[in-house]
């Protein structure tokens, strides 16, 4: 008869517990891992960049020529098409996004929201080349008819598709904030006697504000981020203005005809490319900043 | 309560009743927005690229007469960095959400790992393409290959399969675990054995998701440097001699789909935009199709769902 | 999206002046469950009426037929007549808008449930949702009904801060204010204080005992002690039915209804 087994402790099976659990951390840790390694190599690069460049030519210069002869290195014009183009879409996803998800979160029936939900969902997954197609293709000869003076490229016709592509992110992370609202708060206000458009407005949409506040920040920074719908509608010149009427490039449709190209891996050409993400990243970080601060502020306890 | 009093509530009700007539119709319309607009595109892109989707369409390659051009090169680029894609994202996906979800502690560093999958997902794609041209392509010597991209793309989905994997375990009610640990088990045979079955089909949404938005991944391929025009196949995978499979095909030059069609879109002969709306057509399809089967395991799961 | 079929008649004749509601024969229904079986009460003008009974007995279901909650929710059924007098109409009628019933009966949650507004939005909620614009209108009526509350001494000086900043007790006095902002004819409370400590109940059943002056209340509770104490009247429930209904001494002393008698001596429930 064998020895019955003391209950003891197994170092071996402690030890692959611990090598798991290290193992798991690491690969969790490749997050941040990431976020090092973007910041790192955009500063790394935009360093090089900043020797030729001074910052301040950078931020003042009103003309983006770096491939030209005489060459200017003023991020203005990427930043006008870029704020142009957003403004553009934000103006259209924003009162739609917020109108349809309140539509769906307060007014739909039940089976409109299940049906309705999926198939925005479904939009959200189209890939970006495609309404690039759409704003080059479609939107822009329909816009032509319209405003005959209007360029075959040009942030209009761009930032109009962008904007109708972010719908589905602003309404469903809307949506989703609205429907998180607890009932009762609904009731109390139902209870007053008040009508479905006016428990929307006054408690369910402040009620909701921190979430819907995220949902806008999203919709900017995608906006900001977007690339090939404006690289392929809006066209790829730097152009300093605030007329959506004309073509211009943005920081993203920059860095996307300089890939297209070949430059030398460490020419000054190739560092703008970094120089001009690095601007794109801290404009994105601002937003979310804002998001974060009004999210801290106005959390809402039920 | 005083008629007169009675009548004036009647017609403010009746004005505030018209309001919400009023938001319902502008609601229904904002709503259609949206899903008509995607019908226009659907629609314009069968009319023009329906005719062209023929099998030669799919066996040959990009070429200078629009006619005869084709998208072999651009699906079995897609394919291949999708294959790196989900080696890279899915394990890495897994573990780091099983850790964030099973193991962590209320620390300051988990804190920073969660704020930063957060703030990972809303880094614009394009950022991932620089990073990858810095590190992969020059940095690590990877050159502008398949490997490369794959990466590229796995690094943009991770945060997407992190947020599945940890939403699945999180819906295991804690009876199962304790039942885990009460019968014994470590807490990595619990992992293994029960949460992560169990959560199987949850995760699977999220990397379906996940792959359909790297499929359509254009921005950051075209920033590592991806030709737009290949004319051949990377080295096939299976060798007919020793030791049969290579991974030469991994620092291949390549191109993908939406980079196919882009450079399509951008030719200003009417002829390739044709190409374009039919290259357009099977990449709408195909991440379409990819969604729409991930929306449905969810519908399904939500429906099984036995706890 | 509530099916109602309830007469289509809005006015009934045989006015009863002490009364201010009367219930006749009311059964609703979630889907195809009958919550409330042929129920037969009347609210007398200016007094309280308990409802008591245990937990799944259709008491919360009953109060809230009275301002047409159901409504809001797809799948529920009305069938019988509540008459609100001096009108003579029925409010579960289908020519009846809900909204103008709210308007008239306001409610009282479980929970508080001030909404994410500050304490004055909060009390001049229901006027704003008239339509009431003048500031001096809005300041009135919120003191007085801040007043009303016994919660004005505590709030002057803070009606521009977040509701949520008051004690679950003040939170649910502000409810109570939000609720008696609009003059209601009925005040309707479901549970109020459950969610309460002793100390945060005593006051409010202090205010309800103070608000019978004014208003016709009718208060759902589970506790047996604070029917005993607050209300005039009381009404058993059991199963969606009402057992017994008379004035609370008798209900309390000597009910008629072994039922009742079982369920208020403890022995059941």
């Amino acid at each position: 008869m064998t020895q019955p087994k003391r209950l003891g402790y197994s170092y071996r099976r402690h030890l692959g517990e611990r090598f798991i659990e290290a193992l798991l951390f690491l690969m969790a840790f490749v997050s941040v891992a990431i976020t090092i390694a973007i910041v790192a190599m955009l500063v790394k690069e935009s360093i090089v960049f900043f020797e030729h460049v001074p910052l301040w030519e950078f931020l003042t210069d009103t003309e983006w020529t770096p491939l030209f002869d005489n060459a200017h290195y003023g991020i203005l014009p990427l930043i006008s098409g870029t704020v142009v183009s957003s403004a553009v879409a934000l103006l259209v996803a924003i009162p739609l996004g917020t109108i349809t998800a309140i539509y769906l979160s307060e007014f739909a029936p039940f089976t409109v929201r299940e049906m309705a939900k999926p198939f925005l969902e479904l939009l959200g997954g189209v890939p970006t080349v495609v309404y690039g197609y759409f704003a080059l293709l479609f939107v822009t000869p329909l816009l032509q008819k319209i405003f005959p003076e209007l360029p075959g490229f040009s942030l209009l016709s761009a930032g109009l598709v962008m904007g109708i592509m972010i719908i589905p992110y602003v309404s469903s992370m809307a949506e989703d904030a609205m429907r998180a609202v607890p009932m009762h708060l609904r009731e109390g206000s139902y209870a007053m006697g008040a009508t479905r458009f006016q428990t929307a407005i006054r408690v369910v949409m402040p009620g909701a504000f921190s979430g819907i506040a995220a949902a806008y920040i999203l919709g900017i920074s995608r906006a900001v981020g977007e690339t090939m719908v404006v690289a392929i509608a809006a066209g790829m010149q730097p152009n300093l203005t605030w007329n959506p009427m004309e073509p211009a490039a943005t920081i993203t449709a920059y860095i996307v005809q300089v890939s297209l190209g070949d430059l030398p891996h460490g020419s000054i050409g190739y560092q703008t490319i970094f120089a001009a993400g690095l601007t794109l990243l801290l404009l994105t970080l601002i937003f979310n900043i804002i998001g974060h601060v009004l999210r801290k502020r106005y959390r809402e306890v039920y | 309560m005083k008629d007169k009093d009675l009548g004036e509530i009647r017609a403010i009700i009746a004005r505030h009743k018209l309001w919400d007539l009023i938001f319902m119709i502008v609601g229904i319309f904002a709503l259609m927005i949206a899903v008509l607009t995607f019908m226009a595109l659907f629609a314009h892109m069968l009319i023009d690229g329906l005719p062209r989707l023929s099998w030669d369409f799919f066996t040959s390659f990009p070429s200078r007469r629009p006619g005869s051009a084709g998208i072999l090169s651009a699906w079995v680029g897609t394919t291949l960095v999708m294959l790196v894609t989900a080696a890279a994202a899915v394990p890495m996906g897994i573990g780091a959400g099983v850790y964030l979800e099973e193991y962590a502690s209320k620390n300051i560093i988990t804190e920073i790992i969660e704020i930063n999958v957060t703030n990972l997902a809303g880094v614009p794609s394009i950022i991932y393409g620089l990073l990858a041209l810095s590190l992969f392509v020059h940095q690590f010597g990877f050159g502008q290959s398949i490997l490369s991209a794959g990466l590229a793309l796995a690094l943009l989905i991770l945060p997407v399969v992190i947020v599945a994997t940890r939403e699945a375990i999180r819906a295991i009610p804690v009876v199962i675990r304790e039942g885990a640990y009460a019968l014994g088990a470590t807490k990595w045979q619990t992992v293994s054995d029960h949460l992560l079955p169990y959560s199987a089909a949850g995760i699977l949404t999220g990397v379906i998701i996940g792959l359909a938005r790297a499929i359509g991944e254009t921005a950051p391929i075209i920033t590592i440097g991806a030709l737009t025009f290949i004319a051949f196949l990377p080295p096939s995978p299976v060798k007919a001699e020793f030791p049969f499979i290579s991974f030469e095909w991994l620092m291949a030059p390549f191109t993908v789909m939406p980079i196919q069609m882009f450079n399509w879109v951008s030719r200003p002969e009417e002829a390739f935009q044709i190409n374009a709306a039919a290259a357009g057509l099977v990449l709408v399809v195909m991440t379409l199709a990819m969604n729409a089967i991930a929306i449905y395991l969810r519908y399904r799961m939500r429906k099984n769902l036995k706890w | 999206m509530v099916e109602n079929s309830a007469g289509g008649n809005s006015t009934v004749d045989a006015p009863h002046a002490q009364y201010k509601s009367e219930v006749r024969n009311l059964s609703f229904y979630y889907g195809a469950f009958s919550a409330l079986k042929n129920v037969n009460m009347m609210l007398h003008e200016k007094k309280v009426t308990a409802l008591i009974g245990p937990s799944g007995c259709g008491k919360s279901t009953f109060l809230r037929c009275f301002n047409r909650m159901h409504d809001l929710y797809p799948g529920n059924r009305y069938v019988g007549e509540i008459i609100l007098h001096p009108d003579n109409i029925n409010i579960l009628s289908r020519n009846v808008d809900p909204i103008e019933v709210r308007m008239r009966i306001s409610m009282v949650f479980q929970k508080p449930n001030p909404f994410p507004k500050s304490i004055y939005e909060n009390v001049a909620y229901g006027l704003r949702v008239r339509g009431v614009r003048q500031r001096a209108v809005l300041d009135e009526k919120v003191e007085e009904a801040l007043r009303g509350a016994a919660l004005w001494d505590e709030a002057k000086d803070r009606l521009n801060q977040p509701a949520y900043n008051l004690s679950g007790g003040q939170q649910q006095r502000l409810c109570i204010a939000r609720a008696l902002a609009t003059d209601p004819e009925i005040l309707l409370f479901d549970e109020p204080t459950s969610a309460l400590d002793p100390i945060a109940t005593a006051s409010i059943e202090e205010l309800i005992a103070d608000l019978k002056d004014k208003v016709t209340i009718l208060i759902v509770t589970h506790n047996m002690q604070q029917a005993a104490r607050v209300s005039d009247y009381t009404a058993y429930m059991y199963l969606g039915e009402i057992i017994e209904f008379d004035v609370t001494d008798t209900i309390f002393i000597k009910p008629k209804n072994k039922q009742t008698e079982d369920y208020i001596t403890g022995r059941f429930g």
